[in-house]
């Protein structure tokens, strides 16, 4: 029988705020630990919440984002239950009536874009995080992260395969960047997915029974689970097996889903509505605000990039990767350089550059103009693109602008005719056995032949204008 | 002239900021009246000897360098052992807190010392503000000034107790309930539980979260006044309370009820109200009568169900609010717990007393998957209706007038063995707070057997000031003296 997987994400992102959502408290949570805590976060007696009005306007960009509908109205809940990391042993979260529902997100996979329906997005609190063995074999609890604020995004069922779970993770890691919401930083826990996966024969309309994968550490892993959750769930299935429903971890270095928490055990949360916060109320003005405020999203940015600037899809999705690179491109573009070199050059040497220094595109030592300068000086054949390499490579070490590094180590493109035909004349001179052999027939040593060129000119050559002159010099 | 001890707050703080008296006389003269009667009474849980003389010292200072000084200027105020300070402990007269250190003060103790009063201590409570009766506290008994042999009321107990017995010049309580109303009763002493958001509940450790309210008793109109003139105001730690201007209550106070509309809710004088408390509350009805206040008779249609929501919908807000007391950060750890899911059973089944547990349990099942429509969503829906009967009652009415419980202070452990009979001790005081509306419970005479009663008042939201008003205005032509319990008399 032929099975068909069907999948729904749960994201936790942290968003990122300057204080926590109920306290003044850093978010800090690297610093020392339980250092950037106060009686609030802390859950000491006869300590209240105030809402974090910033959590409420990044949670609205985030889901306004996602083509979500903004509650006028909405409430917090209390989460009940018992874990030594949630101090006042419930969390205070959204339950029936969320900040943010009933969107979607499109995204591009391999067969099409693909249309995923977001249920709802809702404000909830971090709890802080238990430390084990630390010295004398004790666990502790770490409550800088009790209070940081997270946004809850959950989807539809909407996905078929793993490839579609990381596309969607992709994208959404990206319109949150480009939101500024949340660093987004998996290693840190500022982004975890959670997957409810089931399967069923294709063309069935029930659902399977589910399982749920959480704790994976990153994009990758979480596809790697999802497709082993898949094949599992197959093969316990066509063996005639059930599926129990439970909560899976991940072990990715077996690369093996395992059996954490089975139903029975789950929890009766018993929510009810939080009496120390008031509703949340978004009016229309508030609503305006923050959508006035969006930046351009990635999508759309993207199909700018291909329709005005005539970027392929690829160089587009690279380009527009962060809100920085893209700012970087148009700025380039702005002071007149080829869309398609610039993009040439910031997806290859600049790239590179910038790797090997750890430092963003758009944070390194080249301005945008300086590029669009140096993408010039090609065009105008002041220099090879080959000396170009160099020039960059300087210009990223010095801040310089590239005409000064050009003057300064004279790199200016050899184009004077009768300069480069005593070079050529030179060469040949110098190899009169090659000269021989390609006369005889052997073409292919016009290319070390013009290697020599490139190397007594010290790179500067025009190299067009010094093939045609070693051709006409070869065949004289 | 009386001693200091017996002087209201208002004379005292006159006093003080005059210079007539200093507040290390009037603190000493507490202190030893503390140390004369307490040893009966048992209202406090702790004495803050050295830290109240200095306070007061402090204060005697500031004058001496010409500042001025504040409303409350060497006025003794007892705190109810619920309020977080950084002095002393806050136990919540649970054995759970025992010992337990705030890092912070609540909000009102800041404002109590920024109008210049001191703090003598703490005082007791039934555990975590659950009982009618002060019997539940897991530190003491209090007993009631005016009989030993009978309870002080509840939750609020001690500071009933303390006014009742000079022991300070005023106190703070909470009310969930009827938990400030009631002992002010029951003790003789005036008490006012505010509006839902009068007073901020940051530093009150909480009971039930939509319900709790803090507030004075004091020993008469006046000092509430003064005392609600300093706790009341939005605070930015409290997201519930409200930004509605705060009035002078003392300027409120004009002795005139001339034309304004008395309410009388016919559901309050049924058959459940003893004759002799019907007789003290008539007559001060007619007191108000003679004073040019009409009286109308209105319906509260939903006041039986008063008791049911209640004890649905506190009790859920307690689940939740006291589940933090797990042994896991501060308070009582159970010493034999070998795994998580032990020290949480062992450190609750032994921290928190038999009244306590039973509405955690309550209230964990009034929210549980399944029963939640049927208990918790219901309350909630009946709790609005109750809130609309107060609304049209108050469009043919400006206050409510009750009494404040059905009966006068009971003899210990009298109701201790049932208690749906301990709950109907607050079945006047506890629509109120389902309302969020203020009441007020002021002194109407002795029983019999020489206890005192309580005359209720209940106004609109943020109303205080017409209650405060119609409360004095009874106070000043009641035409008689409450006079002093014999803890008092004897002693003084």
């Amino acid at each position: 029988m032929e099975y068909e997987a069907v999948i729904g994400m749960e994201v936790h992102v942290e968003l990122d705020t300057r204080s926590k959502v109920f306290c003044a408290c850093s978010t800090d949570f690297h610093a020392e630990p339980n250092t950037n805590v106060c009686p609030i976060c802390l859950g000491m007696p006869g300590t209240l919440p105030m809402l974090n009005r910033e959590v409420v306007n990044k949670s609205v960009a985030v889901g306004l984002a996602l083509n979500c509908t903004i509650a006028r109205w909405s409430k917090m809940d209390r989460k009940n239950y018992f874990y030594p990391d949630l101090p006042k042993n419930y969390q205070i979260s959204q339950y029936d009536l969320p900040l943010c529902h009933g969107g979607y997100l499109d995204i591009e996979t391999e067969g099409g874009t693909r249309r995923i329906g977001i249920t709802r997005a809702h404000m909830e609190e971090d709890p802080a995080r238990n430390v084990h063995g630390m010295m004398g074999g004790g666990s502790g609890v770490d409550f800088n992260r009790s209070g940081v604020p997270l946004l809850e995004i959950v989807t539809e069922p909407d996905f078929r395969s793993a490839q579609q779970v990381y596309d969607y993770l992709a994208e959404l890691k990206q319109i949150l960047l480009y939101l500024g919401a949340s660093d987004c930083n998996m290693e840190e826990g500022s982004l975890r997915a959670e997957a409810n996966i089931s399967v069923r024969p294709k063309g069935s309309e029930r659902l399977g029974t589910k399982t749920e994968v959480k704790n994976v550490a990153s994009f990758t892993q979480t596809m790697r689970a999802v497709e082993y959750e898949i094949k599992r769930q197959i093969r316990v299935l066509s063996e005639g097996g059930t599926i129990v429903q439970e909560t899976r971890g991940w072990d990715a270095e077996k690369g093996i889903s395992f059996s954490q928490r089975k139903k029975e055990s789950a929890h009766d949360y018993r929510y009810f509505p939080e009496p120390d916060l008031a509703p949340v109320v978004v009016d229309e003005a508030w609503e305006r605000r923050v959508r006035d405020a969006l930046p351009e999203l990635p999508a759309a940015r993207r199909k700018r990039f291909r329709e005005a600037h005539g970027l392929s899809a690829y160089d587009a999705r690279v380009i527009t990767a962060t809100r920085g690179m893209a700012d970087y491109f148009e700025a380039v573009v702005r002071v007149g350089a080829d869309p398609k070199k610039a993009a040439n050059w910031m997806m290859g040497d600049l790239q590179a550059l910038c790797t090997e220094t750890r430092v963003e595109v758009d944070a390194c030592a080249v301005c945008p103009e300086d590029l669009a300068a140096m993408i010039g000086l090609i065009e105008n054949g002041t220099i090879s693109g080959k000396i170009a390499k160099e020039v960059l490579a300087a210009m990223f070490e010095t801040g310089k602008h590239p005409k000064e590094i050009v003057e300064e180590k004279g790199l200016v493109q050899i184009s004077d005719s009768s300069e480069l035909e005593g070079i050529v004349q030179q060469v040949l001179d110098a190899n009169p056995n090659q000269v021989e052999q390609f006369r005889s027939g052997k073409d292919q040593v016009k290319g070390y032949l013009m290697g020599q060129v490139m190397k007594a000119s010290r790179g500067k050559a025009n190299p067009k204008l010094a093939s045609q002159i070693l051709e006409k010099a070869l065949r004289a | 002239m009386s001693a200091w001890h017996e002087r209201r707050a208002h004379e005292i703080a006159g006093a003080v900021r005059t210079g007539a008296v200093s507040a290390v006389e009037v603190t000493r003269a507490f202190l030893e009246r503390i140390d004369a009667v307490d040893g009966e009474v048992n209202a406090y849980t702790e004495v803050w000897r050295a830290e109240a003389e200095a306070r007061a010292a402090a204060i005697d200072a500031k004058r001496d360098r010409g500042e001025a000084l504040g409303a409350l200027a060497g006025v003794p105020v007892a705190l109810k052992a619920l309020l977080c300070t950084t002095e002393g402990t806050t136990d919540c007269s649970s054995r759970m807190l025992k010992g337990f250190r705030s890092p912070y003060d609540a909000t009102v103790v800041r404002r109590l010392r920024d109008a210049d009063a001191v703090l003598p201590g703490k005082v007791n409570m039934d555990e975590f503000a659950m009982g009618s009766s002060t019997e539940n506290s897991a530190i003491k008994k209090t007993r009631n000034p005016w009989n030993l042999d009978c309870v002080p009321g509840g939750s609020s107990g001690g500071s009933a107790a303390s006014v009742a017995a000079d022991e300070c010049a005023f106190a703070l309580g909470s009310d969930t309930g009827g938990s400030i109303r009631q002992p002010a009763a029951l003790c003789g002493c005036v008490g006012v539980k505010p509006t839902y958001g009068r007073v901020s509940r940051y530093g009150l450790v909480a009971f039930a979260s939509s319900l709790d309210q803090i507030g004075p008793l004091t020993k008469d109109v006046e000092d509430a006044a003064l005392a609600l003139n300093i706790i009341c105001g939005r605070d930015p730690m409290d997201a519930t309370s409200a930004a509605v201007p705060v009035p002078d209550f003392t300027a409120s106070l004009t002795g005139e009820v001339k034309g304004l509309r008395i309410g009388l809710p016919k559901e309050y004088f049924t058959s459940q109200l003893g004759s002799e408390m019907r007789e003290k509350v008539e007559r001060a009805i007619a007191v108000l009568e003679e004073q040019g206040a009409e009286t109308v008779e209105v319906s509260l249609p939903h006041t039986d169900h008063g008791v049911a929501v209640y004890y649905i919908i506190s009790p859920a807000e307690a689940s939740a609010n006291l589940a933090r007391f797990d042994g896991v950060r501060y308070g009582f750890r159970h010493p034999d717990a070998e795994t998580v899911d032990d020290l949480y059973v062992l450190t609750k089944s032994d921290g928190f007393g038999t009244e306590v547990q039973r509405r955690i349990m309550l209230g964990t099942y009034v929210l549980s998957s399944g029963y939640y429509d049927a208990y918790y969503l219901k309350a909630q829906k009946v709790r609005a209706l109750i809130r609309q009967d107060f609304d049209r009652a108050f469009a043919q009415c400006d206050v409510l007038v009750t009494p404040t419980s059905p009966t006068p202070a009971f003899r210990f452990g009298e109701k201790t063995d049932d208690p749906l009979e301990m709950y109907l001790s607050d079945i006047y005081t506890i629509s109120a707070n389902l309302a969020a509306i203020p009441g007020i419970s002021v002194p109407c005479g002795l029983t019999s057997a020489g206890l005192p009663a309580g005359l209720q008042i209940m106004a609109r939201h943020f109303d205080e000031a017409t209650m405060l008003r119609v409360a004095h205005c009874y106070e000043q032509h009641r035409g008689f003296d409450p006079g002093k319990p014999p803890i008092a008399r004897g002693a003084a």
